[in-house]
């Protein structure tokens, strides 16, 4: 969730009344937002680097307000304030205009951009004022949308520039580093784009968006008609065109991978600021839902409005909207600034919402369904309570682990255990899925070695094992395994204690001791096992798992220091 | 303790003396009378006491004078400065060899000062003492030996604190019983018995026996037992509400899964953050998912990258090499979304309620209360004109089991829920309204797909289990609950789970 940081007597000025910080609180919830922290420059300054920093900062109260992921339109002062006046505004209209004395602006992208960064979208916003409030909040939410929408720069790049600085047409292109020169923004000369890389590779701010283009061998660059370097994006602007307070006329152009998001972007750049004053290149969403809206709101909220009534409610969410002529209908303009209404469902939540989700009603559905367990877990819950009665502790042990514990401590061989490999662990706990239940029982027994012996533990969960074998509900090369799995730990081996809980198990699951259609052990060769106390248990003909006394080697791997004994079956066989 | 019959003597005499007295007596006086260490009548008092109300003692405690070691000697042999008279013959003895007896030095300076002795320094052969009384009375040893006999009551305090000056008494605090006849009281002891035998029953004899009394105050054996783990009680309370409400249980036995029906099915789309290497764990091995429907893929294709269904869709070029790749579920919904699928795949759709308890895994930052694992509650149902109301009120209804009664709902967003709204509830111990679950309709870009037809809904809530544990069993910290490092007597001390309770 991203948040924006605003100054609170501004956005109160704006919302033209005050609130205390209670009822702004409410305010937030009702319409899906979340006053996070009430703070200040100075508290920051002085929480971050200590009192004596923050001397003579700020202490104008900032409320740092989260924002739901998708509303880019919440990313700024401006943007806030037109959805928090839900209860007492009219719905903007934006409009495109043309420039009064001249031929728009053009944009021309050529063919050499498709291998780098292919999309481009453009507008100009003309005849605006920069006060200082507003040339920060345009800044930050640039910055916010470059983090957020734009995913760090690399679906969409952002550039602004002083119109009256260059002339157009524009040209997108792409070129080899070493054929691009200008002075980059806020720099003293001018760099070719390969002495810039290396200028940025120590820059704080600049270094993380480096490898979007490093490795490509045209990069991305826009001129003027006149061969100034607009900008090389996504990386930075040129000096030439960078906008002050004093800038009336802007430039914006986007670059993108990803064509649908460089227009939200633009529209978020062109019309949160600033009402009615621009002239994008792109196109932006402009949707009306010509069946029965108001119909669908009633029918999937659980209300019963009149058609004006939801009118009236969506027009309060800034969605223009309109009874049509046969009474019936709703037509509903959506802003471009609210790209987030890709359908109907879209327009259904903010009639909702500000119909207020807590005034709904609260019903019952009347579906009539007929509950099952699940035969594994049901089998699984079963067995649980029959182990505990049996003495043994339930452990819950984590289902990753690392490579280590489920072959090297146990004495085998990872290529033989099946693992299931994550690609990109944080760390060495998360290498693999486990492919057994015992290291953890282990792991649990050795974070508990100060308790009164003797330790008998048991889990059943499900381990994870590759699998190509198709005709599973799920199939994508693995498979959960079932898996019982208990350890006896005490002065002495304890075998027949473990033997005796199989026998238990096999007791409560209806399996009579013998061949054929009975249980039998018999002995078996297992490296996590000592030599000769190793068996594998078989029921109803299968190998089901397998029971015995831990190798010392194991005991000291897993840093214990008694004999322990172990039982590990699968419980799948007997769904 | 049974007493044990060497006992027995002292048993009767204190019981005899207690016999006598009207009022009481003290351990400690019978002690000295008796001329037996204390101990000894404090053990006869305890096992006396354990016979039931024989007797009553109440302990008390008392200042006595006692004689210190060198007191003691004092008492037996006299005073340092008597003796140093008593050594001396009548024709005097050389300082010097009166300073190597053990008593000398000190001896020597108090029969100076008592002026029973004299020293002629200049006698020919060294200085040379002579005693100058022939009867002295040792008042020092007079007086210890009254302390000694019990009677130092008769002493000034001047003079105890003297004596105790020069480190020959000490003032000790001595603890003994106040001895009265009990409701029982007996001079003659029966011997108790402690346990009812299989003997006493068949023979009749427990009428005739007496039995020592329990000592209700202490604690039982523990039984031997094994135990739950506290999440998996409330896992099975869990179970139980949804059960109880009529919801059928979910194969969630798949950990791994292909990022199509983890993200791509659910309208996720291929660029959504949570599809980032930072918060999802991919697979190395087995790397890809082969086997989709391929009909059913085709329209996920195109919804999210031209839209489709009443939606714009997302307008972005989809990549089967995206969805294709494995990944550990981030969320039981995925299986949510498989159930859909084959629902939507039977001839005539019918209503269904699911849930599933089950593991998801984030690659997150670990702390206090996050872990790379956890256990997601999940319930959904799908039924023909499901609203939004309908949501609140099944929430209403399941939280109620949990002893949940005020929730209040805000507005969230989530790719694949519209409306999407998140559920808090008031805390009466916080005193402030606390996030529970999550909640919300599929998308229509999601069910419509699928195959399922288009005036069902489909609504589902989701909520951690390890959360709502944390607060019933009161933990802070998640690595106290979950994981091999928890301590198994927080396993072995978790009471049973009720949830509404």
């Amino acid at each position: 969730m991203p948040t924006v940081s605003v100054k609170r007597d501004l956005l109160f000025h704006a919302l033209g009344r005050t609130y205390t910080d209670e009822e702004f609180d409410e305010l937030c919830f009702e319409f899906g937002l979340e006053l996070d922290e009430i703070t200040s420059e100075k508290d920051i300054i002085s929480r971050e680097q200590g009192d004596t920093k923050a001397e003579g900062a700020s202490d104008v109260i900032l409320y740092k307000i989260d924002v739901p992921a998708n509303r880019y339109d919440l990313l700024c002062l401006e943007g806030l304030v037109r959805g928090l006046q839900v209860f007492k505004m009219e719905a903007p209209r934006y409009r495109r205009v043309s420039p009064a004395s001249s031929e728009p602006q053009r944009l021309v992208i050529t063919e050499e951009t498709t291998a780098v960064r292919p999309h481009a979208v453009a507008a100009v916003l003309r005849n605006i004022t920069f006060t200082q409030e507003r040339y920060d909040s345009f800044i930050e939410l640039q910055e916010k949308l470059h983090q957020n929408v734009c995913r760090k720069r690399t679906l969409v790049a952002i550039g602004t520039h002083d119109l009256d600085t260059i002339s157009g047409p524009f040209t997108y292109t792409a070129k080899p580093p070493g054929d691009i020169r200008f002075k980059p923004l806020n720099q003293a000369k001018e760099y070719t784009a390969q002495e810039l890389m290396s200028l940025y590779k120590t820059d704080s701010h600049l270094r993380h968006y480096l490898h979007i283009i490093e490795d490509e061998a045209v990069y991305p660059v826009i001129y003027d008609s006149n061969g100034i370097v607009l900008s090389m994006p996504p990386i930075i602007n040129g000096d030439h065109s960078k906008i002050s307070l004093n800038t009336k006329n802007v430039f914006i152009e986007c670059t993108a991978t990803d064509l649908t998001k460089a227009k939200i972007v633009l529209d978020m750049m062109s019309f949160l600021l600033w009402e009615n004053i621009l002239e994008p290149t792109g196109q932006y969403v402009h949707s009306d839902y010509p069946h029965s809206i108001s119909d669908f709101i009633n029918r999937k909220v659980g209300i019963s409005e009149s058609t004006e009534h939801i009118a009236q409610l969506l027009t309060k969410m800034c969605l223009r909207s309109e009874v049509m002529s046969d009474g019936e209908q709703i037509e509903v303009e959506i802003p471009p600034t609210r790209s987030d209404v890709i359908h109907a469902c879209d327009i259904m939540e903010d009639a909702a919402m500000a119909y207020g989700f807590n005034n709904i009603p609260r019903t019952t559905p009347r579906t009539y369904t007929i509950a099952n367990q699940l035969p594994l877990n049901k089998l699984s819950e079963l067995l649980r309570q029959d182990l505990a009665a049996a003495g043994f502790t339930e452990a819950l042990t984590f289902a990753l682990c690392s490579q280590e514990d489920i072959a090297d401590k146990l004495l085998k061989n990872i290529s033989e255990t099946r693992a299931c490999r994550i690609s990109n662990p944080k760390t060495a706990e998360f290498q693999v899925a486990r492919t057994t239940l015992l290291s953890g029982l282990l792991k649990t027994v050795a974070a508990n070695r100060k308790m009164p012996l003797p330790l008998r533990l048991f889990e059943i969960s499900d381990v994870v094992l590759k699998d190509e074998s198709k005709g599973l509900f799920v199939y994508v090369g693995a498979r959960n395994n079932r898996r019982l799995c208990a350890v006896y730990y005490n002065k002495s081996p304890g075998f027949e204690v473990i033997h005796g809980l199989m026998d238990r198990v096999m007791q409560l699951l209806e399996i009579k001791p013998g061949q054929g259609n009975g249980y039998h052990i018999q002995a078996a060769d297992d490296s996590t096992f000592f030599p000769g106390r190793c068996a594998e248990i078989f029921a109803c003909g299968k190998s089901i798992g397998r029971l015995g006394v831990l190798h010392p080697d194991v005991i000291n791997r897993f840093e214990l220091t008694m004999p322990c004994s172990a039982l590990d079956i699968d419980i799948e066989h007997f769904l | 303790c049974i007493p044990v019959l060497s006992t027995y003597p002292i048993l009767k005499t204190l019981l005899r003396r207690v016999e006598k007295v009207d009022g009481g007596l003290d351990s400690q006086d019978v002690a000295t009378s008796l001329g037996v260490d204390h101990q000894a009548i404090v053990g006869a008092v305890k096992s006396l006491l354990a016979l039931g109300d024989v007797i009553s003692a109440e302990q008390r405690s008392s200042k006595h004078w006692e004689l210190t070691g060198e007191g003691c000697e004092i008492a037996e042999q006299g005073s340092h400065e008597a003796r140093v008279v008593s050594s001396i013959p009548e024709e005097g003895m050389p300082q010097s060899q009166l300073m190597k007896l053990a008593f000398g030095k000190v001896g020597f300076s108090k029969a100076m000062s008592n002026k029973w002795i004299r020293l002629d320094k200049g006698h020919e052969g060294g200085p040379r003492i002579f005693k100058t009384v022939e009867h002295l009375e040792d008042l020092v040893r007079d007086k210890l030996l009254l302390v000694q006999k019990g009677q130092a009551s008769q002493l000034e305090e001047k003079e105890k604190n003297e004596l105790k000056k020069r480190k020959l008494l000490s003032e000790v605090t001595v603890k003994s019983y106040w001895i009265t006849k009990g409701s029982c009281f007996s001079t003659t002891i029966t011997k108790q018995e402690t346990e009812l035998t299989p003997e006493m029953i068949a023979s009749g004899s427990w009428k005739e026996k007496k039995f020592k009394p329990y000592n209700f105050e202490a604690l039982g054996v523990a039984p031997d037992c094994g135990h739950l783990h506290p999440l998996m009680k409330v896992r099975t309370q869990f179970r139980q509400i949804f059960l109880e409400m009529g919801f059928t249980e979910m194969p969630t036995n798949n950990f791994i899964e292909s990022s199509f029906w983890n993200f791509d099915s659910l309208f996720q789309p291929q660029q959504h953050p949570a599809r980032d290497q930072h918060d999802t764990f991919f697979l190395s091995d087995p790397a890809q998912a082969h086997e989709f429907p391929q009909d059913y893929l085709e329209r996920v294709r195109k919804v999210h990258s031209e839209g489709g269904f009443g939606s714009q869709g997302y307008k972005y070029d989809w990549k089967i090499e995206e969805a294709q790749k494995n990944i550990l579920r981030t969320h039981t919904t995925a299986v949510s979304a498989r159930m859909l699928y084959k629902l939507a795949q039977q001839e005539k759709f019918t209503p269904v309620k699911y849930f599933s308890i089950d593991r998801v895994f984030r690659n997150e930052t670990l702390d206090a209360t996050h872990l790379a694992e956890f256990h997601q509650i999940e319930g959904v149902v799908a039924d023909y004109g499901l609203t939004l109301g309908d949501l609140m009120g099944i929430l209403h209804q399941f939280f109620n089991k949990l002893g949940i009664t005020k929730l209040r709902f805000k507005p969230a967003y989530n790719p694949y829920t519209e409306p999407s709204m998140e559920v808090f509830s008031y805390h009466e111990g916080l005193k402030k309204w606390v996030e529970v679950g999550n909640s919300g309709m599929f998308r229509p870009e999601m069910l419509l797909p699928m195959g399922l037809p288009e005036g069902v809904t489909v609504i589902a809530w989701g909520l951690s289990l390890e959360r709502p544990t944390m607060i019933k069993y009161g933990i802070n910290n998640i690595r106290e609950l979950v994981g091999h490092k928890v301590n198994l007597q927080m396993v072995y001390d978790s009471p049973v789970c009720r949830l509404d309770s």
